[in-house]
């Protein structure tokens, strides 16, 4: 990389353009771009060794409360936003420039290439990748140099050469492929970026919950939460309502190992009504439902226990299916329950499902299988003031217990709901009642919408014929010369060539006389073919 | 879930068959490498014709693969024992006329290809490469054996053989074996052995300890059509990236012995082709290796919509899987800039396959994404 400053730094006196141009100049070399593309392989990386927002902004929450300054000062310099960050913008958007720099006038040159006759021959033949000669006349067989030229004239327009006829020799070239290939291919990786660009400004992402038997009205205010792309129009939300009908999970009972407990089969049966009409679908991972240009995907379940809460009166201050979250394969679940209307103070319930109950080595109460085999429900529960007045948005998944005291037993332990299906609690010091009256599944869904992504596809085609092209495609030069009584027969690679001894080889072949041994190579011609041009 | 667990265990009792067969085949290839037979096939070599490495990369514009290369491999063994009865044009003339015997015994079975070249150079110098021959022939049999594992437990489960970490994995091993037994047909690619089997065996070793996973059904979110093109283009890939890069280390060596010739253990180097050569061949995989990736990118990105909902969205094997790629567009642009010398070039590629193992072993292992393995 020290390698860059060969070029030489810019005369002092050269002025503002002089050095723009100056600076253009060296950014639309190879080298620069060969940097370029080293630097953006490296900036890519920490994306992949911290949390990223973009993915879990929970764990980014996290991990800065936990390294303090640190974790702050990884925030300022963007780590936790790699990929909008000033940095790695940086990165790409010089990337792009070059490329763009070097497109512009490679494709004027090759189109100019492409219009132009192949070059007539050097003088030395000898010195080029591949070289053979062979006898114009024999003793059987005589020809004139035109006869000879035309042949071969013939026989290289055949194999796809471009070729003209000069004095005594012809020139051909083939290959022109590999170039336009290799254009369209850095064209199309231009085109992939501004694709990728717009579809987040134009489209949007949005999640929402769904339990079994619920219905979700598509608009903005019924997402749990919603991304919409920076001139994404509200208005342009497809109207439709989607019903949770059932979701049937299965997980591996028999497999040993590793894989036990392994899920197998998520299915969710779900009632999609649109404005012309109502249809039934199967929702499965890798199967999403397609809804007038945005998509719903299934990308989550877990168990919902429905709980009641009711005061001391025996009025129902809370009732209704409480979404837990599983925290791992055998899904232990986390939830809380917020009961604003308890009375004498509001409630709040924090605990852990298990769908199947065990016990570990220890004795500790742990899950031993995802499904729902023999649950427990156990609740901690805290009275105060749950802080929803503050205006200060909470999270539905935890419980901000800091302004709040857990309830005791009469002995002073923390008191603990240990329930199954259809239990009945009765909260001390007359805070009322719970139920677990049953378990729900919940299905997490995604809707995305995305309007240039259909854009992709030709693009993506493209870019793989067109790198195909490039790197299989080989380009040379080749002269067919006669002088005195001999021909000369010469290849010239230009860039990648594996074949050009052979294509030379067999030119040779076709232009000898039937009975003769052509004449082999050169043993020196080989070490010509690696100072071809690139 | 059925799941014919007799057959699984058969599996697991041929990948153990095959280890033992590839570590006898790695002792024995190394043997022939380090030991003194190939070190006296260097020296007489070398005596001889002043060096076979000069005159093959005379001849660096084989190709690869075809049918014609062949020829020239063969011919230039002949040729390094003739070269002493005159240069130039008379070891050209050998050549040519080496072409047709040895084609005629060469339309043989695939494994055999290496030995048969043994029957052709041991005309002029006999006993030589016994070593390398014993080490092809069980080569050939642990990878049937390696086959015989992939056929049982696919049978076991009845799904597509390439789920979790140790069928991938397994699949790459014989894909790697397969096609250095291949290429043994076009060319004598036999200094790889050692490199190849010993790779293979420690892949299989790693099977079955760290990537150990019973043999089970699928998890949902593998079960789409897109695992059976998106999975083995990217083991392909991987397959023809390590290649290349064994071979760009072997490059490096090489051309380091250009200028000094090895002593001690790494003096077979000197006898190997030229580091051009060497160059040629290593970037062909790489090449081919690239556009698979390249593949392999864009399939998991099409994959990934149907599955996640979006085709891009950082996820930590998609990070890498774009790194890799940006790792090898560079390799690809260093070969092309001038003043990046071959040698450096190979490093970009080393550094590139570490990327690439990187990416199968410690983000499915210690990294959590949305591309985590079932049961690993
Ligand atoms: C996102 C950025 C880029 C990527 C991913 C990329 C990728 C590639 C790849 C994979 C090749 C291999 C094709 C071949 O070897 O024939 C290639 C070739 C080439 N690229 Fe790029 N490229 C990028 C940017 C650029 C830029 C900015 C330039 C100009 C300065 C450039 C100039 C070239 C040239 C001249 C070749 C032909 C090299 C040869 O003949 O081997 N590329 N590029």
């Amino acid at each position: 990389m020290k390698k860059q400053s060969k070029s030489g730094a810019p005369a002092a006196d050269i002025g503002v353009v002089g050095m723009l141009r100056w600076a253009w100049r060296q950014l639309t070399t190879m080298r620069a771009a060969l940097i370029l593309l080293l630097v953006l392989a490296l900036a890519a990386i920490p994306g992949s060794l911290l949390p990223q927002r973009i993915q879990d902004p929970g764990a980014v929450s996290t991990f800065i409360e936990e390294n303090g300054a640190w974790g702050e000062f990884l925030d300022a310099v963007q780590l936790f936003d790699v990929y909008t960050s000033v940095w790695f913008s940086a990165v790409y958007i010089l990337l792009m420039v070059s490329l763009v720099g070097c497109i512009i006038p490679r494709t004027k040159h090759h189109l100019r290439a492409m219009r132009q006759a192949p070059p007539t021959a050097p003088r030395r033949l000898t010195r080029m990748s591949a070289y053979r000669t062979t006898p114009l006349t024999t003793q059987s067989e005589q020809r004139t140099t035109d006869e000879l030229l035309d042949a071969a004239r013939a026989h290289l327009k055949k194999s796809g050469y471009r070729t003209v006829r000069a004095d005594d020799h012809i020139a051909a070239e083939r290959g022109y492929l590999k170039e336009t290939g290799n254009l369209v291919f850095h064209v199309s990786i231009l085109a992939t970026v501004i694709i990728m660009a717009m579809g987040g400004l134009f489209g949007y992402s949005g999640q929402r919950v769904l339990v079994e038997g619920e219905t979700f009205s598509h608009s903005l205010v019924s997402y749990d939460s919603f991304d919409p792309g920076t001139f994404f129009d509200a208005d342009s939300l497809p109207e439709f309502r989607l019903t949770l009908d059932d979701l049937e999970t299965r997980f591996d009972d028999e497999a040993s190992g590793a894989q036990f407990g392994q899920p197998r089969q998520f299915d969710a049966s779900v009632t999609l009504n649109t404005p012309e009409g109502a249809s039934e679908f199967m929702l499965r991972p890798n199967e999403p439902v397609r809804v007038d240009g945005s998509r719903v995907y299934l990308i989550g379940n877990g168990y919902a226990p429905v709980i009641t809460a009711r005061n001391a009166n025996g009025d129902v201050t809370y009732s209704g299916p409480v979404v837990f979250l599983p925290q791992d394969g055998v899904y232990t679940s986390t939830g809380v329950v917020k009961i604003p209307d308890a009375s004498p103070d509001q409630l709040g319930f924090g605990g852990v499902l298990l769908p199947t109950t065990g016990r570990n080595d220890d004795g500790e109460l742990i899950s031993t299988f995802a499904e729902l085999r023999n649950p427990l429900l156990v609740m901690d529960a805290y009275r105060g003031d749950l802080g929803l007045d503050t205006g200060v948005p909470q999270s539905v998944y935890q419980l901000e217990s800091d302004s709040m005291e857990q309830l005791v037993d009469e002995d002073g332990s923390p008191y603990q709901m240990v329930m199954q299906p259809g239990d009945t609690a009765e909260l001390p010091d007359g805070h009322g009642s719970v139920t677990f009256e049953e378990i729900r599944k919940y299905a997490a869904l995604d809707v995305h919408h995305d309007p240039v992504q259909v854009w992709m596809m030709p693009f993506m085609a493209l870019l793989f014929g067109g790198l195909s092209l490039s790197l299989f495609v080989a380009r040379r030069r080749v002269w067919v010369r006669v002088r005195g009584d001999e021909v000369e027969i010469a290849g010239l690679a230009r860039g990648e060539d594996p074949r050009v001894d052979e294509a030379v080889e067999e030119l040779t072949q076709v232009l000898a006389l039937e009975s003769l041994e052509p004449e082999s190579a050169d043993p020196d011609a080989g070490s010509a073919q690696n100072s071809s041009g690139k | 879930m059925d799941v014919n667990v007799a057959l699984a265990q058969w599996s697991n009792l041929l990948i153990y068959s095959a280890m033992a067969v590839y570590a006898i085949a790695f002792i024995i290839y190394a043997f022939d490498l380090f030991g003194p037979a190939f070190a006296g096939d260097t020296q007489k070599a070398d005596k001889e014709s002043g060096g076979t490495a000069d005159s093959q990369a005379d001849r660096t514009d084989d190709p690869s693969i075809g049918a014609k290369s062949v020829n020239r491999t063969a011919g230039s063994r002949t040729e390094s024992t003739a070269a002493a009865a005159g240069p130039g044009s008379a070891a050209t003339a050998v050549l040519d006329d080496g072409d047709r015997p040895v084609d005629g015994t060469r339309d043989g079975g695939m494994g055999s290809g290496g030995a048969e070249d043994d029957g052709h150079a041991d005309a002029s110098t006999p006993d030589l490469r016994r070593w390398a021959r014993a080490g092809t022939a069980l080569t050939v049999l642990a990878t049937a054996f390696l086959l015989g594992a992939i056929v049982t437990r696919t049978l076991a489960v009845m799904r597509v053989p390439w789920s979790n970490m140790m069928e991938y994995a397994l699949i790459a091993s014989a894909i790697a074996a397969v096609a250095y037994l291949v290429l043994l047909k076009f060319r004598d690619f036999r200094y790889l052995g050692t490199f190849v089997t010993f790779s293979v065996l420690l892949v299989l070793g790693l099977c079955i300890t760290v990537f150990h996973t019973p043999a089970a059904q699928i998890i949902p979110a593998l079960d789409n059509y897109w695992i059976w093109i998106h999975v083995p283009i990217a083991i392909l890939s991987t397959v023809l990236l390590y290649l290349s890069a064994i071979i760009a280390l072997v490059q490096i060596l090489r051309s380091r012995s250009e200028s000094k010739p090895w002593r001690g253990p790494l003096r077979f180097i000197n006898a190997l082709p030229g580091s051009k050569e060497l160059e040629k061949a290593s970037y062909r995989f790489a090449a081919v290796g690239f556009v698979t990736w390249t593949f392999t990118l864009v399939a998991g990105a099409y994959w990934a919509e149907i599955a996640w909902g979006r085709y891009w969205g950082w996820d930590s094997k998609e990070i890498w899987t774009f790194v890799v790629w940006v790792v090898y567009a560079a390799y690809l642009h260093a070969r092309a800039t001038r003043g990046w010398t071959p040698t450096r070039v190979a490093v970009l590629n080393l550094i590139g396959i570490a990327s690439v193992i990187f990416n199968f072993s410690v983000v499915n292992l210690y990294f959590n994404g949305l591309h985590a393995y079932a049961g690993v």
